[in-house]
């Protein structure tokens, strides 16, 4: 390239601080996630004192122990996938085929449906009109709630349907109509299958958004034994209601683990990586697909 | 149900042409599997969506649940009044806003800046490298982002606290005083999300056309005059949108993050429009009052959208709509 060729000496100390910038936010973004994991494997004394800076000092495993045996995390633990798994699936079967039905021209009222489902992104009923109805149906308590209200995400609609509209040629379902294919065969047949990428991209968003999800758990779930993970989370990291003494120390561990904040903070960064880790090491090989996600969004603007 | 009303608006009964209503009859028979393909989206937006708008009602009404929506007696405007003369709604209006254009001044021009740092090295190990992981907090919890904030704020031996002790200034009680909610708000939103939202501006670089930078650099263009004079305003119509969208959830914070950090101490800081309706509506069960103070929003909110919007396209070609 020229640029390389003609990189005068002004540009050369641009571009320095452009790396400074850039290692900068390395730095700041990386810093807290490894303190956390070293932290989660360290003796918590020396990390309360801040002896501890970077690399775990005085490595145990006391904090996973803790969290593995606390059966209210596994409990969320098997609820948000149960959840996460369900709720993505009602989420794809429901927008999906949505999105491709308002992305053929020939679909009779798509302009007015689209408008309904607009509407709902700049308006809505509100916190509590909206509990008034989930609770009317019976759905308090339930996992359907956490589900459900959702099922359509307009935002993700629009994604699709755009998708659909400039990956999916038009000769292709012409044709197949003149040879006689109903709708069904043509979506299933033809329309998802060469729609994977889209597929692989909704069902992270929706997967990462139940797994995350605190809030609605919170206001339609009374049953400690439905909690979802993040649910759990909030008691130990935010509320703070872990007991320390949970668990039996065996002898060695009990004296350097005398302090029950101590270890009470200790099985706080255990818990956090426990909870965060699914989704942060599958993350850098679908990141592509995530990113991609964002693209096709934004196409339309 | 929206099936026959569609069916309806598209057909009216005196259409002037028959051969044209009729060949649009047949246009809808054809097509009746896509009808099915929407009826799960329409019918969940509708009882979700929809059911709720028309609870509305509650707000200009004394709501009681035993005598149901239909029975409960109309007030009119009163919880609206008494929304407005109570002593925290300067409170919650200045909370709110302050924290949302706080967010807004810090967290907006950050992705921009960084996007534009990316686009200008090479594609490499570094830069993936740097990209993975300033997009990785975007996948962190709100819950455990929480957890993090008051677990590397806490006094005498959290992670910040340590480290400011460590270079010799006195640490402050971040997580109680209420002058450090909106900082220790906005900054790890800016931690959080600064990353991926560079995606976007990065998506609107790629339209760059490479033969300006060719013929700039030929001219003597420097890299930050190439950056200001050809990078920067092909994302200006992204920033627009963005800045749009962003101005019209000004009274809209991210509440579950809030509601999170929300403690007894720092409350005169942290209540915002939001959290006061969880509060009031779920918690203290007073129905109206709190869906009344939730319309107030999203009625503010619709208007700042309408009326930023109808000032930029006064000002420039990119508006919404």
């Amino acid at each position: 390239m020229i640029s390389s060729i003609k990189e005068t000496k002004q540009d050369k100390i641009f571009l320095v601080f452009v790396y400074l910038l850039l290692t900068a936010a390395l730095i700041v973004v990386a810093y807290p996630l490894i303190y956390i994991l070293s932290a989660s494997i360290s003796n918590p004394t020396i990390v309360a004192a801040g002896q501890m800076w970077l690399l775990p000092k005085d490595i145990t495993f006391e904090g996973y122990r803790r969290v593995f045996q606390d059966s209210s995390i596994w409990n969320g633990y098997l609820n948000t996938i149960i959840y996460t798994v369900v709720g993505t699936l009602v989420n794809l079967i429901v927008t999906l085929p949505a999105a491709y039905a308002l992305s053929r021209r020939d679909f009779v009222g798509r302009n007015l449906f689209m408008i309904l489902f607009i509407v709902t992104m700049f308006f809505g009923g509100g916190l509590v009109p909206t509990y008034l109805v989930v609770r009317s149906l019976g759905l308090v308590d339930s996992m359907w709630a956490l589900i459900l209200p959702g099922a359509t995400s307009v935002w993700n609609l629009i994604v699709c349907r755009t998708f659909f509209q400039s990956s999916i040629p038009r000769e292709l379902q012409e044709a197949a109509e003149i040879d006689g294919c109903s709708n069904f065969r043509l979506y299933f047949r033809i329309v998802l299958p060469l729609s994977t990428a889209l597929i692989a991209v909704m069902a992270l968003f929706f997967g990462v958004g139940h797994w995350n999800n605190y809030f609605s758990a919170m206001i339609y779930l009374n049953q400690q034994e439905k909690y979802p993970l993040q649910l759990v989370l909030r008691q130990i990291l935010v509320l703070q209601q872990m007991s320390a003494q949970a668990g039996t120390v065996d002898a060695s561990m009990a004296t350097s683990l005398n302090n029950k904040a101590e270890v009470a903070a200790l099985v706080k960064y255990a818990v956090i990586i426990v909870a965060t880790l699914p989704i942060i090491a599958v993350y850098p090989f679908l990141q592509r697909y995530f990113v991609q996600g964002v693209m096709i969004g934004s196409v339309k603007g | 149900m929206m099936h026959e009303g569609a069916k309806a608006v598209l057909n009216p009964p005196d259409a002037p042409a028959k051969g044209k209503s009729k060949k649009l009859l047949k246009k809808i028979a054809r097509n009746w599997q896509l009808y099915i393909f929407m009826a799960p989206a329409l019918l969940t937006v509708i009882i979700f969506n929809y059911v709720p708008m028309y609870g509305i009602q509650i707000a200009f009404k004394n709501y009681v649940p035993a005598f149901g929506m239909a029975g409960s007696k109309w007030v009119g405007f009163d919880h609206f009044t008494r929304f407005f003369e109570s002593y925290y709604f300067w409170d919650l209006i200045w909370n709110t806003l302050s924290i949302s254009l706080y967010g807004l001044l810090v967290g907006f021009p950050l992705p921009i800046l960084l996007a534009l740092a990316f686009n200008e090295i090479r594609t490499g190990p570094f830069k993936k490298t740097v990209q993975t992981v300033t997009y990785a907090p975007h996948f962190i919890s709100m819950v455990v982002m929480a957890g993090m904030i008051i677990t590397f704020l806490t006094p005498s031996t959290g992670m910040i606290i340590n480290l400011l002790e460590a270079v010799g200034i006195t640490p402050p009680a971040f997580l109680t005083d209420p002058r450090w909610f909106k900082t220790v708000y906005v900054l790890s939103d800016v931690w959080q999300a600064t990353g991926w939202g560079t995606i976007i501006y990065l998506a609107a670089l790629t339209a760059v056309d490479p033969g300006l930078h060719e013929a700039a650099i030929l001219d003597g263009a420097s890299r930050l005059q190439r950056i200001r004079h050809i990078n920067f305003p092909v994302i200006i119509p992204t920033i627009t949108i963005l800045l749009i969208l962003n101005m019209g959830g000004l009274l809209g914070v991210g509440y579950e993050k809030i509601l999170l950090l929300q403690n007894p101490l720092n409350m005169e800081a942290s209540d915002v429009i939001a959290t006061s309706v969880y509060r009031t509506g779920l918690l203290e069960a007073q129905y109206s009052y709190s869906t009344a103070v939730g319309l107030f929003n999203s009625v503010v909110n619709a208007i700042l959208l309408i009326v930023v919007n109808q000032v930029v396209r006064r000002t420039s070609e990119n508006s919404l709509w």
